[in-house]
């Protein structure tokens, strides 16, 4: 019977063992696979960004770093301080490695300094002999030669986040190797899956514990594509120094293609920084800045586009037939609507104005009068067509759509009636009317052309043109185009511009001033006389707008320009704007005879005390360690 | 009488007894122990260092304490099973005060020389205690409950004192060993009914003490309980042994990865790989054609002792054997089981082919009484 019992158990597990071998075989022989081999992931290059020439505006660099194994180290501690006297290892760095460490397995190599010289590792090289486990690595990390310039547009790339991770539906294996950068902002984030490229694989056979055994083999990824932008990296430069010590912003287009070839806002600010890992003085120091320079001013910042918005008002008149070019308009100085006065920014009145002098002398009762005549739809309607109140698309994250409000959209948001006051205010862009610097370029650039420019910013990818398209004439009728660039022509020419005048007559200007205010002059305040700019604290001042194109007879450039509370468009705005235009049709510094006679001397000692071509007015903070 | 009729009718003396040594158990045993060191160069990635060839001089250390064990009479045997019991539980009591903390479990005792695992000699000497309890007692009495209680009391003790350890493994094999001899002795099937039905008692009694101030067994011992049950429920804790054993199993196949190419023993994937777990290094390197050719060696062993056994009409000799016979048997069995799944993880080897010095001296002089008992076995017709 016990014979009987142990011949039954014997059965038992030759059949159970049966089971598991053979019937199961190919299921267990899968998890085995599974369980020894590894898949890594080879991070790809990731693809370079240039400017219009072929200058690198974000590169890639050998990022030379110190990794520690702790079970080659031995006494990790001793070998931190003898590695200490070779390179500096800040307090937290020494801290987190040893933290990181102590989570991991022994053999894991752990960074403990990163973005070290060649020198560095050269020296630790040579020491290796007294530090032993101390492994020196190089990896490619992102590179901005020319940041200050063209953070804001080109941005940066940082570690992923877990936010990152969290707002993609699907993401890329790629974001989850540890310290991966990707794009955060600018070109950099919007391009991000352009630029990123696929990774390779490693397969590689592990032990239980972690351990790499052997590799098993390799498979190369593709790098990500290299990105060609619109941008010259000159003209940005300058742009970004002219506007230096101001919270500035410049768009700069060409007028023949939509080009963006600046794109500037100002201060700037070292995008390398943040990949380096950003320190919080630095942090703090661009947080808490008014001038607010990590604002991409030119497509997020939106203000009332002030008196520049008066070509739109012109040519929803003349559209409508509510206005003709000669008909006159009274300028007392105000203009009554029932018993409220709105005044002309010229106390004692314009007089009897007709269109050419309107825009010439920017007067503010006559756009009141055509406010009246057009209504909120109608001038809507225009400036869309001219590229107001439109998110133009780029690769950029956060572009503003501004807002060109008509009667229903006054009904949606406030619930409440369009008034013929809002029309006024309308009419001189001011109320409810928002535009960036990059939608009054296209603007600006759409009424010197007579088509429905579209704004680039990408000019090849991987190499290859992406192509323009041809814009569509704007269905504006030619001749009322014609009376309103030659309204601007007089604005430059003779003028509120007029001290901002070219004199060169193949780069003649033709541009338009604006004041926009950012508070309410109370009637006591009026009484009291106009308080001048000058007296206000910085953020209670107007901003000056000035938007241009040149040379009048064959466009080339359009340009925007604000100055953020920085008073009137004429005195603040107009001469820097001059200045970026001229510079663009030249293609450099233009000779002083562009300018008119007698500012030549002044133009002179300027750019003697310009600053440097190194000196962009980005924030920085001194004597920072990097390490 | 001639030479050739002691030889042949009664019991052989000098030289002669080692010719009737059972030469085929020994050649069996060979065979289970070379399969024991090819595993253990292999899981130590093809060396002899640091466990096949400290197990190879142990193994022939072992046979020739086997031969010279079985050389000395059966009787001499008899007469020192009591004293053996006795030493192997005073040490059972001993490690309890002064023994080497091994594995969170104490289990050892320094004796200077050699540590030994008193549990692992007890084995051997409750079988031949009560080996010859049964051979001295009248086989008319064996089934009276006056004379089921000593047998049952040792049995018991050292259940008891193992337990303390704890090592539930060991106990289960006291309890079935002890029982084996008791069954074969004749002893009444109405026992052992009551006795498993009381079984299941405690070990509902063991289940229901869980979480209570007066638990019974040790957290871990109830984890492996309930792993076992749902080996999947904590895949990287402590259902990871056997699930990592089940792969290296299942992936052997049919002729297996080839001999050193099982790669779960080769990148640790494997616990205990040079102990409890050796078998499924043996399945996965050499699949179901090793896997069975082992258990065909384990029967093999099993089927000689058991016709021994039933062929010795020495009473002790039989009992020994038989009682013998059937701890190997369990030895084997359940660390299979353990292994495949079947039962839950309780620590018990594989039989001369898992690591271990102390187990295997004691087992090869199990088989030495087991010779001893054969060479010595009554012969002729009176």
């Amino acid at each position: 019977m016990l014979l009987g019992i142990q011949a039954g158990a014997v059965g038992a597990l030759a059949w159970r063992m049966r089971d598991l071998q053979i019937r199961q075989n190919e299921h267990f022989s899968l998890l085995a696979e599974e369980n020894r081999v590894n898949l890594r992931l080879i991070p790809p290059p990731r693809g370079i960004i240039t400017d219009r020439a072929g200058r690198l505006l974000a590169g890639n660099r050998q990022n030379y770093r110190i990794a520690i194994v702790r079970e080659q180290a031995g006494d990790v501690e001793a070998v931190l301080d003898r590695l200490g006297r070779i390179v500096a290892i800040p307090p937290d760095r020494r801290e987190r490695a040893l933290k990181e460490m102590a989570s991991r397995s022994a053999f894991v190599p752990v960074v403990v300094v990163e973005h070290l010289t060649w020198d560095d590792i050269v020296r630790v090289s040579a020491n290796a002999p007294i530090l032993p486990g101390v492994i020196p690595e190089v990896g490619l990390s992102r590179t901005y030669p020319d940041g200050h310039a063209t953070a804001h547009v080109v941005g940066y790339v940082g570690p992923v986040s877990e936010s990152d991770l969290a707002e993609r539906e699907n993401p890329d294996p790629l974001l989850q190797i540890p310290r991966f950068e990707i794009g955060k902002t600018g070109v950099e984030a919007a391009a991000e899956e352009e630029l990123r490229g696929e990774a390779g694989t490693l397969r590689i056979e592990v032990s239980a514990a972690g351990r790499v055994m052997r590799e098993l083999g390799r498979v190369e990824g593709t790098p990500g594509r290299d990105l060609e932008l619109t941008l010259d990296l000159a003209l940005q430069s300058y742009a970004m120094r002219r506007m230096a010590g101001q919270s500035a912003s410049a768009v700069v287009m060409d007028v023949r293609t939509g080009d963006i070839v600046a794109m500037a806002s100002a201060p700037g600010f070292d995008p390398n920084s943040f990949v380096f890992g950003i320190r919080s003085p630095e942090w703090n120091a661009l947080l808490n800045n008014e001038y607010r320079p990590l604002s991409h001013k030119s497509v997020t910042g939106t203000y009332p586009p002030g008196s520049t918005f008066k070509m739109t008002m012109a040519l929803a008149a003349l559209e409508a037939g509510v206005v003709s070019p000669g008909d006159g308009v009274g300028c007392a100085g105000y203009t009554w609507l029932g018993n409220r006065r709105f005044h002309c920014w010229k106390r004692g009145g314009h007089g009897r104005v007709e269109l050419r002098r309107s825009l010439s002398q920017s007067c503010d009762c006559y756009y009141y009068e055509m406010g009246r005549r057009l209504g909120p739809d109608r001038i809507s309607a225009m400036a869309h067509k001219l590229g107001l109140g439109v998110a133009h698309e780029l690769p950029l994250p956060g572009v503003s759509d501004g807002n060109m409000p008509d009667a229903a959209w006054k009904e949606a948001k406030r619930g409440e009636k369009w008034t013929t006051g809002d029309s006024f205010n309308y009419g001189i862009g001011q109320g409810f009317t928002l535009a960036s610097p990059l939608q009054l370029a296209v603007y600006v650039a759409r009424i010197a052309s007579g088509v429905a420019l579209k704004p680039r910013l990408l000019r090849k990818v991987a190499g290859v043109e992406v192509p323009v398209e041809a814009a569509p004439a704007l269905d504006i009728d030619p001749p009322h185009l014609e009376r309103v660039r030659d309204g601007m022509y007089a604005v430059s020419n003779e003028g509120t511009a007029y001290r901002s005048r070219i004199v060169d007559p193949t780069m003649v200007m033709a541009g338009k001033t604006g004041t926009s205010q950012v508070r309410i002059i109370t009637a006591a305040e009026r009484a009291a006389g106009v308080t001048s700019n000058e007296q206000l604290p910085w953020n209670r001042r107007d901003h000056a707008l000035f938007v241009a194109y040149a040379p009048y007879d064959s466009p080339r450039y359009a340009i925007a320009l604000i100055v953020e509370h920085g008073g009137g468009g004429s005195a603040a705005a107009a001469p820097i704007a001059r200045d970026i235009l001229l510079y663009a049709l030249c293609n450099g510094l233009p000779p002083l005879e562009a300018y008119p006679a007698e500012q030549r001397q002044a133009i002179e000692e300027q750019r003697a005390a310009e600053p440097p071509a190194s000196e962009t007015g980005a924030v920085t903070v001194p004597a920072r360690d990097r390490a | 009488m001639t030479l050739f009729d002691a030889l042949a009718r009664g019991v052989p003396r000098g030289p002669a007894k080692l010719l009737a040594i059972d030469w085929a158990l020994i050649l069996l045993l060979c065979g289970v122990g070379a399969a024991g060191f090819l595993m253990l160069y292999s899981v130590a990635g093809g060396s002899l260092e640091p466990w096949a060839g400290a197990q190879m001089l142990r193994f022939a250390a072992g046979l020739v304490i086997m031969i010279a064990v079985g050389m000395i009479d059966i009787r001499f045997w008899r007469a020192m099973a009591p004293l053996a019991y006795a030493v192997s539980l005073v040490l059972l009591v001993a490690v309890d005060f002064m023994g080497v903390i091994g594995m969170g479990a104490q289990r050892w005792i320094d004796l200077g020389i050699v540590q030994v695992q008193p549990s692992e000699m007890m084995k051997v000497a409750l079988v031949m205690a009560l080996a010859a309890y049964y051979a001295w007692l009248d086989p008319g009495r064996v089934s009276r409950p006056f004379w089921v209680i000593l047998p049952l009391l040792l049995i018991l003790m050292p259940v008891a004192l193992v337990l303390e350890q704890p090592d539930l493994g060991t106990a289960i094999l006291l309890l079935a060993g002890g029982g084996a001899v008791m069954f074969l002795a004749g002893v009444s099937l109405w026992y052992f009914a009551f006795a498993f039905a009381s079984g299941a008692g405690l070990v509902a009694l063991v289940l229901a003490s869980h979480g209570k101030p007066w638990q019974l067994i040790k957290e871990y011992q109830f984890q492996r309980i309930f792993t076992f049950l749902d080996p999947a429920s904590d895949p990287l804790g402590a259902g990871y042994h056997i699930t990592q054993a089940k792969i290296a199993m299942g992936s052997g196949g049919l002729a297996g990865r080839g001999y050193m190419q099982g790669t779960q023993s080769r990148l640790n994937f494997l616990p205990e790989k040079h102990t409890d777990f050796i078998f499924t290094t043996l399945a996965e390197e050499f699949g179901y054609v090793g896997t069975t050719m082992l258990l065909v060696l384990y029967a093999l062993i099993i089927l000689l002792l058991i016709l021994s056994a039933i062929s010795n009409r020495d009473r002790f000799g039989a009992l020994l054997t038989g009682g013998i016979a059937m701890t190997f048997f369990l030895l084997f069995a359940v660390n299979m089981a353990m292994v495949m799944g079947i039962m839950p993880v309780v620590g018990v080897p594989l039989p001369l082919v898992s690591y271990g010095g102390s187990a295997m001296l004691v087992l090869l002089g199990a088989f030495g009484l087991v010779q001893s008992a054969h060479v010595h076995r009554p012969r002729g017709g009176d």
